[in-house]
């Protein structure tokens, strides 16, 4: 191991050496790199390492701190499931992708430098649509598309704020930033377009279900959550992430109980979940940027454990929409009961990680008086139960039989699964481990009567009002359809607009042709009526006619003459 | 769930989990919860920060209406946002 070298760099080495080893050799390599990469980070020291100086400033490719070293070692432990998840498949695009893309979002959160912090921004943009591509059709292909135009322009956007505040500062260490002109909002705004911010939110449920089987599992790891340190990193306690934190976790609860794809449901509760750490960042005390960090470290593992589980069903039964799964509880036992753990976890049911995560924040929220954000973030809890919690395990394993009958997930998928299922519990039983990691000393005990008392009153009324709907047939059906979003202003309302702009344009065009035509053709006419076979000027004109206009002329210039020297 | 209310002669043949029996008994016992859960309240007096909070079951309300405004809120969403399938395949 070389001494304090940042673990992203060994995964994106690696995955791009994976093409170059073959068969099972290519299995045991690509699971050796993120076990490579967390014995890294287990041997770093805090402080500032891997620097170079280009012209008059420093990269540092390895800023050793709590907060990187959290994010980190998620970053590092989802890896390794998500290999062993994808073991079965033998796409060398994907191989090499999903490693590199690690790698990025790993060497990002270890960046010191805003401009190290740019180079792998752009490398999670670039090496992640792969992941869609892999999928190898029509749709995929134009979602990829869409989704790098907008990745990429963040990494644009943030290019443009890094110049103005190293113009500005003098500096480019990326520390803490503010918002207080244009270079912070800049930056901000790249932030946010990967943490998936309302309005600027779109691509992600419109990629991330379109990606494989594998792909999509990938992807829900880390840009967001890369969003969610930099935020953290950057802009803690702005408190107008606290209103757009609870606008995050609110609206897509709708859309994710009428929504249809399974996997897009989980992205819009991904959505959600991203807003809960967003609020805590806005809050910016140290019980809420520990919330922030717990929650994205227990995120990552349950919403992969979700997104595995319904990735699994897709891979038995080729479908992931609601409207046609159903009791398939019966053919695939294990992989129901890994996304009921992931389902009470997120639901932050106690014993599970997502409530000892989750309390961290609405505590923090509470504790500062945010009344208003606080009864959002709990309304929210409602909702994220609702769809994520009951919606996907009851519609994809229960609900109406389907009829499909299928084989169990393929043995190393349920490996991969019971990784996160096992950590769900486990952190949920036994969270002092998680406490020690996050960036500052807790002091804070999840378990009291209030609080488990509360959050069961929470949850199983959640629970029963689902199920007196459902038993009530007023709970809506699930419809093949797809639901609007804020994505139908570029897919549908420009391109619109751009055709009407065009076909207006070609008319306009038209029409000043026309014109210009008539008026052509009005002038030729007149040249021909003078100059044409009838036209005077063709009329044969007598020698002395041309000698009385020379003289004239003579005349004329000697005048003219005459008057100028007078 | 009620869809297996039509045929009570089948019932033995379903599904555990589609037989009538078994849906009533977890949704029973899932009132039963609940009911145990809010009455709790009435002998526990919780710790709060905010006043509204000791309001007895006051969670178990909020989360019952959330979740039957998200639901309602949603049947009008649909009909709002709702489209075809192919809608952008067009």
């Amino acid at each position: 191991m070389i001494a304090n070298l940042s673990p992203g760099l060994i995964l994106i080495l690696g995955g791009l050496l994976v093409p170059l080893v073959h068969g099972r050799a290519r299995q045991v390599f690509m699971l050796a790199l993120p076990v490579l990469g967390g014995l890294q980070l287990i041997g770093l020291e805090h402080g500032l390492h891997g620097q170079i100086g280009i012209f008059d400033y420093t990269l540092t490719f390895a800023r050793v701190d709590k907060l990187s070293l959290i994010f980190g070692a998620i970053f590092l432990i989802a890896s390794f499931y998500n290999t062993i998840y994808s073991l079965h498949e033998n796409d060398v695009m994907e191989q090499v992708a999903a490693p590199v893309y690690a790698g990025a979002a790993i060497g990002a959160v270890f960046a010191g430098d805003l401009i190290s912090l740019f180079i792998f921004w752009e490398l999670t943009a670039i090496s992640s649509v792969f992941l869609i591509w892999s999928r190898r059709t029509a749709k995929a292909t134009s979602v990829g598309l869409r989704y790098l135009v907008i990745q990429v322009g963040s990494g644009v956007i943030l290019l443009a704020g890094v110049i103005l505040y190293a113009n500005k500062t003098g500096s480019i260490a990326f520390n803490h930033i503010g918002l207080n002109d244009l270079a912070s909002w800049l930056i901000l705004i790249a932030f946010g377009i990967k943490a998936a911010f309302p309005f600027l939110h779109n691509w992600l449920q419109d990629a991330y279900p379109e990606a494989t089987v594998t792909g999509t599992v990938v992807l829900s790891a880390f840009k967001t959550k890369l969003a969610v340190y930099a935020l953290a990193r950057g802009f803690p306690g702005t408190e107008m992430l606290i209103y757009v934190g609870i606008v995050m976790t609110a609206f897509p609860v709708f859309f994710a109980v009428i929504e249809n794809d399974m996997r897009r449901v989980l992205a819009y509760s991904l959505n959600n979940q991203v807003g809960f750490m967003v609020a805590a960042i806005g809050v910016g005390t140290p019980l809420a940027l520990n919330g922030a960090a717990a929650h994205a470290f227990v995120h990552i593992i349950y919403k992969s454990l979700l997104f595995m589980s319904m990735g699994a069903v897709l891979y038995r039964v080729g479908t992931i929409k609601a409207s046609e799964l159903g009791g398939l509880y019966r053919s695939m036992p294990i992989t129901t009961v890994f996304c009921i753990i992931g389902a009470a976890s997120i639901s932050a049911f106690p014993l599970f990680s997502g409530f000892v995560a989750k309390s961290l924040e609405l505590s923090a929220m509470a504790e500062e008086g945010y009344v208003f954000a606080w009864v959002v973030l709990v309304f929210a809890s409602a909702g994220v139960l609702h769809h994520s919690g009951i919606k996907i395990p009851y519609f994809a394993f229960f609900a109406h039989d389907s009829g499909l009958r299928c084989k169990e997930a393929p043995p190393n998928m349920l490996i991969a699964m019971a990784i996160p299922a096992f950590l769900c519990i486990a952190i949920g039983v036994y969270p002092e481990p998680l406490y020690a990691l996050l960036p500052f000393p807790v002091n804070y005990e999840p378990y009291t009567t209030s609080h488990v008392l509360s959050q069961l009153q929470l949850v199983l009324f959640s629970c029963l009002a689902f199920a007196v709907l459902w038993r009530t047939r007023v709970y809506p059906p699930e419809m093949r359809s797809t639901n609007l979003n804020t994505d139908w202003v570029y897919r549908k309302a420009l391109p619109a607009l751009v055709v009407w702009l065009m076909r207006v344009g070609s008319e306009v065009r038209r029409g000043a042709l026309f014109r210009a035509q008539t008026r052509l053709d009005r002038f030729i006419m007149q040249v021909y009526r003078h100059h044409g076979p009838g036209g005077i000027m063709a009329r044969t004109w007598l020698t002395g006619n041309s000698v009385l206009w020379v003289a004239l002329l003579l005349g004329g210039y000697l005048l003219i003459y005459f008057l100028r020297r007078a | 769930m009620s869809d297996s209310q039509h045929q009570p002669d089948r019932q033995s043949s379903k599904p555990w989990f589609y037989r009538r029996a078994v849906i009533d008994s977890i949704f029973w016992g899932l009132v039963g919860l609940c009911a145990v859960l809010g009455l709790a309240d009435l002998v526990y007096h919780r710790h709060t920060l905010f006043s509204f909070e000791s309001f007895p079951g006051i969670y178990g309300i909020f989360g019952f209406i959330s979740c039957v405004f998200i639901v309602f809120a949603g049947i009008g969403l649909r009909k709002l946002v709702m489209r075809d399938e192919d809608y952008y395949d067009r």
